[in-house]
């Protein structure tokens, strides 16, 4: 079976990663470089504290257990993984309560909290007075650029190639499947099926391939302070980050997460507007970003931001990724929306799109497991289920 | 100046001009250009405010140490047109007085943001440091002048104490007066290594070698351009009579290929001869005792203001790309000018019509009524016409060396703020098919460091892009580093959730 996979990002990568170690002909199409598009705007989070009980916190869970495996297999350095853990603080009282709900369902689902009753104990330069928090062990962090690297060099390792140039359409037999992709500059990538993992422009992809799929850019800033020894051992953020993820309002939305790095460089993101794709700074926002993190970790009022990046999350309108075959063209099988959750999420939708193009389980994946992620939901009488 | 302004600003937010006043222009960068512009602005009738980080007026050109170091550390004898300067420095301070000028000096900008009325600049006050405090700047029109910086090229050894780069020697001297070693090499290419050589040995440095790649025959190729600028010619043959009167060698074609240290600081200075494309001769190496060595190869206009607003550039025929600009310093961004190194490295004579040009284009495009006639510019068109042929004749006398690469081992550090080396570039290129240096700093780390790629970006360029292809540096949305507290300071409540 040949399957052409559109996008080298971290999404396109894993797909690539675990349909060639599945024995399946890949090959890769991008116009640019591995990573080079949302997949090296974020933080790489691997999180399971933000999701709530549901179809994304069971891909998440069997995600989280393919990070490891991906570590043991390629090397847990050259992905720079890092099972760090989360701490999930709440600033008031009631916060604390709602918090300590949200993390009883997470148990029940299978994820591991431990709850906190001094921050300061896991965080030494936190704010004095925090009431308490939450802290999930499973939580984890990759370099996302270095990851996709490694996860497409080893699926050239396993037979795949890679292929410069854009998807322009679908070449379809007479029976309405798949037989192959246009691409832009007019040459044809024989394929017994294609899979759309071309995140912030899966929307666009899936069109041209006949399969119109509703992604939507969601801005965020992420800022990056200068190196300094370790200060912050964990992914620290704020309760009002799991209400924010969840969000649809229209407006800006800020809830800080914070984390220092290999580097030694502080993480603070993350933001999240819904400005279409408009790149242009917005100083506010940095400025609120600045002002959390402080409240957070007062040390950080004398460190230095020496940048900041902003990238675009792919989202699908009720905030699910979509992966599975659109029934519409035959051979056509989505893996994008994943907002801000692709890193994480990337090996458990490779595998689970593999198992999707097997028509069998694929490393724990089984398709039957995560019927709430197919593009099904969309095309359904009513659109999208509320 | 620090009460509350209002709903929506704290107390530590500082805008420095008074309430309700409103203002014309913000000029970024008190340089050639910024100068020559805001003095134009001004006596068309503007209110302009003028913003640089340094401690005076005058940019890297007329740097000069702090007003209140003047008469202890005397630089006159380093700096060209200082009539022009004192002429600005005049009228800026005329202009003051009346009110209308608001200058503002030590306030370094972090970034520029444009909406429906204009821009918004931000920028930190440093004038006590280390206190930092946030200042916002808003005004219809913006022009940006923030120059160039130098570009590097790295070589074994360069990453030691004692190598800086040949505008870092230069400034220190105007503005602290420091000769910064005893015995000095210098290398590179381009014209501006033979003031700095000049200002050094006139100084009391020894300088044992300059070191200019590039072959003596390069300028004849291009004689036109050269004629028509007989200052130009004028200025070079002051500096080579200073350079002899010191017995400083020349030689051409010639290239630091390496460093050696002992104690912590360069000791020794390789050179070698250069064959056509830039690739060391063999046998012809050179080892000099130095302890000071200053490196240049070129500049790269400072854009990191200018990027995040969107403006298009282009190809500034020396391998770096440049704002690009209609005839009256208009970028592609409506409201934005810009005029100077950024718009192409040509020196100060260029900046200071570009300037000008652009403050008329401001003024024209305000058509602030009431104001008095501006200026016809022809004659200013004419010389940037001049000294850009002259610029473009300069960069193709003086280009980077096709083969410079080959100096390079594969543990030579590349990126210096994060230890990146040769080597690991040449490998994200050949295993992950990186072709641009953003890639690499991706997969390396290059260029994430302290100088976010300022020093690395070009060299790392060279390694991996295709010949001929210029550099476009990274976007840099945070221009300058500033402290989270003056960033959290400066933080609209209303738009925070927590």
């Amino acid at each position: 079976m040949e399957v052409v996979v559109v996008g080298a990002g971290i999404v396109g990568a894993a797909c690539a990663f675990h349909a060639a170690a599945a024995g399946l002909g890949v090959t890769v199409l991008d116009r640019g470089p591995v990573g080079a598009g949302t997949t090296s705007r974020g933080e790489g989070n691997i999180l399971l504290s933000d999701k709530e009980p549901g179809p994304e916190l069971e891909l998440a869970r069997l995600s989280r257990d393919l990070w490891d495996r991906a570590g043991e297999e390629l090397g847990p350095e050259s992905l720079e993984l890092e099972a760090k853990g989360g701490l999930v603080v709440a600033s008031t009282p009631e916060a604390l309560g709602a918090l300590h709900a949200f993390a009883a369902r997470q148990t029940a689902a299978g994820v591991r909290t431990e709850a906190v009753e001094h921050v300061g104990d896991l965080e030494p330069h936190s704010a004095p007075g925090l009431p308490g928090g939450v802290h999930y062990p499973e939580d984890a962090q990759v370099q996302p650029v270095l990851a996709a690297a490694a996860l497409l060099r080893a699926a050239v390792r396993h037979g795949a190639r890679t292929h410069t140039g854009e998807a322009a359409g679908a070449v379809t037999g007479a029976d309405g499947r798949i037989t192959g992709v246009r691409t832009a500059d007019g040459a044809v990538l024989p394929a017994d099926a294609v899979v759309n993992a071309a995140g912030t422009w899966g929307g666009e992809v899936g069109r041209r391939l006949g399969a119109p799929v509703e992604i939507l850019p969601r801005r965020g800033f992420v800022l990056v302070t200068e190196p300094l020894p370790p200060m912050i051992r964990h992914k620290v953020y704020s309760a009002d980050y799991v209400a924010n993820v969840a969000s649809s309002d229209e407006g800006l939305e800020t809830s800080c997460v914070v984390e220092g790095t290999r580097a030694g460089t502080i993480l603070i993101g993350a933001s999240r507007e819904r400005v279409g794709f408009d790149t242009s700074m917005n100083p506010a926002v940095v400025a609120t970003l600045a002002a959390q993190a402080c409240r957070l970790f007062p040390f950080l009022r004398g460190v230095h931001l020496i940048r900041a990046y902003r990238g675009f999350r792919p989202y699908c309108p009720d905030h699910l990724p979509v992966i599975g075959p659109d029934p519409r063209v035959p051979g056509v099988i989505h893996a994008c929306g994943h907002e801000g959750a692709g890193i994480g999420l990337a090996p458990g939708t490779g595998a689970l799109v593999t198992a999707h193009l097997l028509g069998r389980p694929w490393r724990g994946a089984d398709p039957a497991a995560h019927t709430g992620l197919l593009p099904d939901r969309f095309l359904a009488p009513g659109g999208v289920p509320q | 100046m620090s009460e509350p302004r209002g709903p929506g600003t704290t107390p530590e937010v500082r805008d420095p001009v008074a309430p309700g006043e409103p203002r014309d222009l913000v000029v970024v960068g008190a340089g050639p250009a910024g100068m020559a512009a805001a003095v134009t602005a001004l006596d068309g009738g503007l209110r302009v405010v003028l913003v640089d980080s340094g401690a005076a007026p005058g940019g890297q050109f007329w740097r000069h140490p702090p007003l209140t170091a003047r008469e202890a550390v005397p630089t006159d004898g380093l700096h060209h047109g200082l009539g022009a300067y004192r002429a600005l420095c005049a009228a800026l301070s005329a202009h003051e007085r009346t009110g209308r000028l608001t200058l503002l000096l030590n306030h370094h900008v972090w970034t520029a943001a444009r909406d429906e009325d204009g821009f918004t600049v931000h920028a930190v006050d440093r004038g006590r440091a280390p206190e930092e405090r946030a200042v916002v700047l808003r005004a219809p029109a913006l022009l940006v002048a923030t120059g160039a910086y130098d570009r590097q090229l790295p070589f074994p050894g360069w990453d030691l104490p004692g190598v800086l780069t040949a505008g870092g020697l230069q400034s220190l001297l105007k503005g602290g007066g420091v000769v910064a070693g005893r015995r000095v090499v210098l290398g590179g290419t381009g014209p501006f290594l033979l003031p700095v050589a000049a200002a050094l040995a006139a100084h009391g440095a020894k300088v044992v070698a300059v070191c200019e790649a590039a072959a003596p025959s390069a300028w004849l190729r291009h004689p036109g351009a050269l004629l028509r600028n007989p200052a130009k010619w004028a200025e070079g043959a002051r500096y080579a009579a200073t350079l002899a009167r010191h017995r400083v060698p020349v030689r051409t074609r010639t290239a630091i290929v390496g460093a050696e240290g002992t104690r912590g600081r360069v000791a020794v200075v390789r050179t070698a001869a250069l064959d056509a494309a830039g690739r060391p001769l063999p046998d012809t190496e050179r080892r000099i005792e130095a302890d000071t060595v200053g490196v240049g190869w070129g500049f790269v206009p400072q854009l990191d203001l200018l990027l995040p607003l969107g403006c298009d550039l282009a190809d500034a025929g020396d391998g770096t790309m440049a704002a690009a600009v209609d005839d009256g310093q208009r970028t592609t961004v409506p409201g934005l000018y810009t005029a100077g190194e950024t718009c192409g490295v040509g020196g100060a004579a260029l900046a200071v019509s570009e300037g000008r040009l652009a403050a008329v284009s401001v003024l024209t495009d305000l058509a602030a009524p009431g104001r008095p006639g501006t200026r016809r510019p022809a004659a200013d068109h004419r010389a940037v016409a001049r000294h850009r042929a002259f610029a473009r004749a300069m960069a193709r006398a003086h280009p980077l060396p096709p083969a410079w690469p080959a100096w390079l081992t594969d543990d030579t550090p590349v990126c210096r703020c994060e230890e990146v080396t040769a080597g690991a570039v040449r490998s994200a290129r050949a295993d992950d098919a990186a072709a641009d240096h953003r890639q690499v700093k991706q997969l390396t780390r290059a260029g994430m460091g302290w100088c976010q790629g300022r020093m690395c970006g070009p060299a790392v360029h060279c390694l991996v892009a295709a010949r001929d292809q210029p550099y476009t540096p990274a976007e840099r949305l945070v221009a300058t580093p500033v402290t989270l507290g003056a960033l959290a300071d400066s933080a609209e409540p209303a738009s925070d959730h927590t």
